[in-house]
């Protein structure tokens, strides 16, 4: 009879990933590459968002995307076309989350040379992605008007590793009843470092305090 | 369609510790799941039953799962509650000011293996 052996694990299925991701934070920092990982549901502005930042940067750093949301270039011929950046899309096979390896072979695919910020799109859905450590430099995260101010109490998770959380489409808050300084409080219950930056990327509101933000951040991760 | 996901993440780290321990096959998988990891036990299930027929060591390896309860504890209060039925609200004290102290867990417990024989054994 074959002896059955039993070996003790415990340990976190995500602990891989998580390895593998701080390999990559680690190789885009020598290479001076700040790596924003941009997450939301569907549809609460991603791609608008980026756009309108990335034309705002103009000329003050070279950046290039992933886009990941959905399966098809949609978005990346769309960032190409009202921006003229590098965009590529990355093929997800319907996976809810990019994990590190998968960004990595991403960024494989760009021309990193002298790009300072690589963003990433990544799936729109506020649980998986928040699992898998991407190897980003920074989380950020667009939480937008219409679908109301409790979503941080809803996905906790989302919420505590996001350095940044975009409330976006404040032009229509008068049609809700979203109460943004209690988002704001509920946000900081779950994260009490996040920054908060309301906007509205159909307007370019706000959308200077992002690019201020991301100009900081890139300036910071360059000089470690 | 997250399950699938994580289902692939266990196999392939399964799948190093079974090379990293030489062994034959797995015959199971134990997990522990906690109730508010966000996977959902059945689909996991029926995910892994699924992925596990097109691997090799792995082929016949059940999974079992192990539910872990959601705890939150007030810091006002100093109680602990169940965090399913009451999330964030201490319910002794209204209190905000809680935290989970279990139920997020995901992790491999322990696998069952037949071993590959020795060497060079000639039996
Ligand atoms: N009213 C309003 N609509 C917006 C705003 N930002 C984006 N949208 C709209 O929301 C929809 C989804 O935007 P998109 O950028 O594709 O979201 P993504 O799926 O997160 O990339 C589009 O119809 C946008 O025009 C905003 O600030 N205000
Ligand atoms: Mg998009
Ligand atoms: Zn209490």
């Amino acid at each position: 009879m074959d002896e059955i052996r039993v070996i003790e694990i415990k340990k976190s299925i995500f602990e891989d990933n998580d390895r593998d991701a701080d390999r990559l934070r680690e190789d885009l920092r020598k290479k001076g590459v700040f790596l924003l990982n941009l997450m939301s549901s569907p549809g609460s502005g991603k791609t608008t968002t980026l756009i309108k930042t990335i034309n705002a940067l103009k000329g003050q750093l070279n950046i290039a995307v992933m886009e990941a949301d959905i399966d098809s270039d949609v978005d990346a011929k769309k960032i190409l076309e009202a921006t003229g950046v590098q965009s590529i899309q990355l093929h997800t096979g319907g996976m809810c989350h990019l994990d590190a390896e998968m960004t990595r072979q991403g960024l494989d695919n760009l021309d990193l040379d002298d790009v300072d910020l690589a963003i990433l799109e990544n799936v729109g859905n506020l649980v998986c992605p928040a699992e898998f450590d991407t190897g980003s430099s920074k989380n950020c995260m667009i939480l937008s008007v219409p679908e109301g101010h409790d979503k941080p109490l809803k996905y906790p998770l989302m919420f505590s590793i996001c350095d940044l959380v975009l409330v976006n489409k404040i032009d229509v808050m008068p049609y809700f009843d979203f109460d943004l300084a209690l988002c704001e409080k509920y946000i900081h219950m779950r994260n009490p470092k996040a920054q908060v930056i309301p906007i509205c990327a159909k307007t370019g509101e706000g959308i200077d305090k992002f690019a201020a933000w991301l100009k900081d951040q890139v300036k910071k991760w360059k000089e470690n | 369609m997250h399950e699938l996901g994580v289902v692939f993440h266990c196999i392939k780290e399964v799948n190093e510790i079974a090379a990293e321990n030489n062994v034959a096959r797995v015959n199971s998988v134990t997990i522990q799941l906690g109730e508010v990891s966000t996977v959902i036990p059945e689909l996991f299930d029926d995910c892994w039953n699924w992925a596990v027929k097109k691997e090799t060591v792995l082929k016949d390896a059940k999974v079992h799962i192990e539910r872990v309860d959601a705890i939150t504890f007030c810091e006002d209060c100093k109680q602990e509650y169940p965090t399913v039925k009451y999330g964030k609200t201490c319910p002794y004290c209204s209190s905000l000011n809680t935290y989970l102290v279990q139920g997020n867990e995901f992790l491999i417990k322990e696998i069952e293996v037949v071993d590959n024989p020795p060497a060079g054994d000639g039996k």
